[in-house]
């Protein structure tokens, strides 16, 4: 494989009448790359997908697939296939019928449609299901068949809009890993549209987060979760405490700001600051201590903030606790509950001082 | 829907009540074609079982010409308005345009015209069409089977382009979506997608257009010119006379046919 | 960019072209075999009747002057209004209890139920209305019971009765659907929401069914009024042609009176397209409002 990216979106625009469903957005996906747009409803994902394929013509900028610029490719002639939310099967077609198609489309052979179409069922493990009707396979099924009927084409690049969306929950795990497992084995670049931040992280190599038809993030999951750079990507994934407030001093990839509340905070900052900047921190519940004010005598190189318990909710794995600040501000920290005991004095009881630590690399400064 | 249950007598009397008027609505049908059968010479009593007044049926030229005739102009019709109301169908599903209203408008007015309006007006246009000719070629036309069969597509095209529209709405459009994405073009798109999955809702049309004309028979006296009679036509011709037998197996057959089409037309469109 | 633009304009021009192949033979046909006829009758209608029916192509009002004021049109108007109010009326009573009935049964007999309406719907209304003749006649079905048992034949055929029974029969169906599609769309839950807040079941009815289901009435009305208006076949078949209707008269002014008279009978045609709009603008009236 070459180096030229698979798919290069060069400033591309969508414009349905006054609005902007896509906003100059720029990307590049490399070969083989699991990539992922992930966003809220109604941010642009399946615009930005259908003008890859071909559905929709961008109203200014470029696609490219493979250096090829699309502008006067209709779908139909592109080297990529789709798999739709809606799985989109013919009716009128057996299951084999609909994987032969793409096939009979670009003329192969009658003798090869058959041992192709096989391969492609055993491929997503629907061997035997050949003569069935869409309408009589369930759900996840369907869903496998449309993989099916995309990849025996072995296309460029395969475009999966929510693929995952209408599974309920323990098939959408199933096939999430199924995915992957295919993905490695077929090696053809993914670009998946989701909504869903968790099936985001667990299958990409690399993930755009969109918001209002914007870009506003591209990197691996763990750039996206532990180095957002802005708030609306630190909100989106996962969740996080936010402090507002103004850079007052910063240095080596570090600043501090002071909260509208007088707090001075200190966290690492993902883009450049300047001092007097208006910043947010944002505090991850996982990534903040509590302590009881003797332990935290002994904590060094770190802040601290002097709470009071208010909320303790037990989920199992974890503990969840709302501590108060102060008149106007709560925080959520996150205990795991490591040891496994009965006794009510190993948990928090709303009503305790506590003290609120978090060494300055587990906070994060953002800056609009 | 969480159905209440009425009070027991209301029910009660809604079912009867229904089985009444169902009665009503198939009475006539269910007397005429008993009558058929009947030995009575005045078709209207009881007076044995014979099958005389169909074979009779069959040994008349006058009756048999009607009938072929008839079906022709069926034929002929529903070919001709099935492929315009399909297509009429296609462009108002599939675009928007300025003007989509007035055809939605002047597709619906033959649904809800009187039809002797239609007729009259069809009768008045084709003698002004016949008179022009005739100054201007000096040939003389007269009204025949080809007058008919068009006055009948005129009002057929309607009842098609209904059918075939309600087949289009529940259309999924991401398919041809799905066909274009698998590499097929436009051509292959509508014959291998998009007119399989409508066939139905066409054959559908295509049956109602076909009973239609051949039930026809306010426009098929107006517009058949003179010795090309038509079976509708030529019942009624006798029916104003007298009630015969004979005509209570016409008729019965002529309820039969087109039963079984429609029977035939619902089931082509529940077929999806 | 110019490149999308150009390829903007190129994929427009097809579908314009597209578009123009789909609509144009349906539309042409439309236009020549329906439009223009009903030109010509409004054209015919201002011109003179000339002797043994040539028409003279002298502008005139005459026609509509006969109509507004000669007896014999003026009642056959009000005769056929009459009757087509009638006829409507009579078939909502009947139509009403029937689609709710139907509306109120299991989705699967539903379909046969409604299928059962159809049918009649679908198949011949001239032998329909024949059928009627057998059962009325004066030696028929009705009148043979009644000599059997020992009781006076009546004269039912050729009976104004007959004929609005006749015209019943054939448009019932045209009442059914409409209101059966508009029950189907109605939530029978408002009843018990209406008992609930203390209604009974008429002022249930009264107050919450019949204002929802409007559309349904005013639609199943306008189907029926409209051919019930035009009619004529009901009138010779079973009223023995023995008053005039709309509808016989155009036929007999067009096909068969003696001379014929295609200016007047063109009048006429109009004067019933006229009420005819009115009566689907009345009904667009009504629907639009009820959406709002
Ligand atoms: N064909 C269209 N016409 C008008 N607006 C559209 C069309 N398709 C999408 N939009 C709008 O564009 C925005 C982005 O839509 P979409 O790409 O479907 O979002 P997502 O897939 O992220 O939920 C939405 O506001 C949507 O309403
Ligand atoms: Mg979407």
């Amino acid at each position: 494989m070459s180096d030229t990216p698979a798919i290069e979106l060069h400033d591309v625009v969508k414009q349905f009448g006054a609005t902007y469903a896509v906003d100059h957005v720029s990307l590049q996906v490399g070969d083989g790359e699991f990539f992922s747009l992930l966003g809220p409803s109604g941010c642009g994902k399946t615009t930005t997908l259908r003008m890859i394929a071909g559905f929709e013509y961008p109203s200014h900028g470029e696609v490219l697939i493979h250096g090829r610029a699309m502008a006067a490719t209709p779908p139909h002639r592109r080297p990529v296939n789709t798999v739709f939310q809606s799985y989109a099967l013919f009716p009128h077609m057996s299951v084999a019928q609909n994987v032969a198609f793409g096939l009979q489309m670009k003329g192969v052979p009658k003798h090869e449609l058959g041992p192709r179409v096989q391969a492609a069922l055993e491929m997503v493990r629907l061997d035997g299901f050949d003569q069935r009707r869409p309408r009589e396979m369930s759900g996840g099924q369907q869903q496998r068949v449309a993989l099916a009927r995309a990849l025996v084409n072995q296309p460029e690049v395969l475009l999966l809009d929510e693929p995952l969306g209408a599974l309920d929950q323990k098939l959408r795990k199933e096939m999430q890993f199924e995915l992957k497992r295919l993905q490695h084995r077929v090696g053809i670049t993914f670009i998946f549209v989701t909504h869903d931040q968790e099936e985001a992280l667990t299958m990409s190599d690399r993930i755009a987060v969109m918001n209002q038809g914007k870009v506003l993030q591209v990197g691996s999951p763990t750039e996206i979760y532990e180095r957002p750079t802005c708030r609306f990507v630190a909100d989106f994934i996962g969740e996080t405490n936010f402090i507002e407030g103004q850079v007052v001093a910063h240095d080596g990839g570090y600043a501090t700001i002071q909260s509208h509340d007088g707090l001075e905070l200190r966290g690492v900052t993902p883009r450049p600051v300047s001092v007097g900047a208006h910043a947010t921190l944002s505090l991850r519940p996982e990534k903040a201590r509590l302590l009881t004010p003797d332990q935290a005598q002994s904590v060094q190189e770190t802040f601290r903030l002097a709470v009071k318990v208010e909320l303790v909710s037990y989920i199992g794995s974890d503990t969840r606790i709302t501590v108060r600040l102060n008149a106007q501000r709560t925080l959520d920290v996150w205990e795991q509950n490591t040891r496994s005991t009965l006794d009510r004095n190993a948990y928090w009881q709303p009503g305790e001082d506590a003290v609120l630590v978090c060494p300055p690399e587990n906070a994060l400064v953002l800056v609009e | 829907m969480i159905q209440r249950k009425p009070a027991r007598w209301l029910s009660q009397a809604l079912r009867s009540y229904a089985i009444l008027v169902y009665a009503f609505l198939y009475l006539p049908i269910v007397v005429l074609v008993i009558f058929s059968f009947t030995r009575d010479e005045f078709g209207v009593r009881w007076t044995g079982f014979t099958l005389d007044w169909y074979i009779r049926l069959f040994n008349n030229p006058r009756l048999m010409g009607a009938a072929v005739n008839t079906l022709i102009v069926g034929v002929a019709s529903t070919l001709v308005a099935t492929l315009l109301g399909t297509l009429l169908a296609l462009a108002l599903e599939r675009y928007r345009f300025r003007g989509r209203g007035a055809v939605d408008g002047l597709l619906y007015l033959p649904i809800v015209m009187p039809e002797i309006v239609m007729a009259v007006a069809l009768l008045a246009c084709s003698a002004l069409a016949f008179d022009l000719i005739n100054a201007l070629t000096g040939h003389v036309l007269r009204r025949n089977l080809v007058t008919v069969t068009i006055g009948h597509i005129a009002f057929s095209i309607s009842f098609v382009t209904v059918v075939v529209r309600a087949s289009l709405k529940h259309f999924d459009r991401r398919l041809e979506e799905a066909a274009a994405d698998l590499g097929a073009n436009s051509w292959q798109i509508f014959w291998r997608i998009t007119f399989p999955l409508i066939l139905p809702g066409v054959i559908g049309g295509a049956l109602l257009a076909f009973t239609l004309s051949l039930d026809d028979f306010i426009i098929s006296l107006f517009l058949s010119g003179p010795g090309t009679s038509l079976l509708p036509v030529e019942v009624y011709n006798r029916v104003r006379r007298a009630i015969t037998p004979e005509i209570n197996a016409i008729s019965t057959l002529m309820l039969l046919l087109s039963i079984t089409l429609v029977v035939l037309s619902q089931l082509a469109q529940r077929r999806r | 960019m110019r490149v999308i633009g150009m390829i903007d304009q190129i994929r427009m021009r097809r579908d314009r072209r597209n578009l123009l192949a789909l609509l144009a033979p349906g539309m042409l046909w439309l236009l020549a075999f329906f439009a223009l006829p009903l030109v010509i009758i409004l054209l015919y209608s201002i011109l003179t009747n000339g002797p043994r029916g040539a028409i003279v192509w002298q502008p005139t009002l005459e026609n509509y002057r006969t109509l507004f004021t000669q007896t014999i049109y003026v009642n056959a108007y009000l005769r056929s209004i009459r009757i087509s109010l009638e006829t409507t009326l009579i078939c909502l009573l009947l139509g009403y209890p029937l689609a709710l009935f139907i509306v109120r049964q299991p989705a699967h007999w539903r379909t046969l139920l409604i299928f059962l309406v159809l049918i009649p719907f679908w198949t011949n209304f001239l032998v329909r209305i024949y059928a009627w003749q057998i059962i009325l006649a004066n030696n028929g079905l009705i009148n043979g019971g009644l000599t059997a048992l020992g009781l006076t034949p009546l004269a039912l055929l050729n009976t104004e009765g007959a004929t609005l029974l006749g015209l019943v029969y054939g448009e019932l169906p045209f009442m059914v659907l409409p209101l059966y599609a508009a029950l189907a769309r109605f939530d029978f839950t408002q009843l018990e929401a209406a008992a609930d807040l203390g209604a009974n079941r008429w002022q249930a009815f009264w107050r919450v069914m019949v204002p929802q289901t409007m559309p349904g009435i005013v639609a199943g009305s306008v189907l029926v009024f409209i051919p019930t208006l035009g009619q004529f076949v009901v009138a010779e078949l079973l009223g023995g042609a023995k008053v005039d209707y709309l509808g016989n008269l155009i036929q007999r002014l067009f096909l068969r009176s003696n001379p014929i008279n295609w200016p007047l009978g063109s009048a006429l045609a109009v004067i019933m397209m006229v009420i005819l709009l009115a009566l689907i603008f009345w009904y667009f009236r009504v629907t639009r409002e009820d959406e709002r």
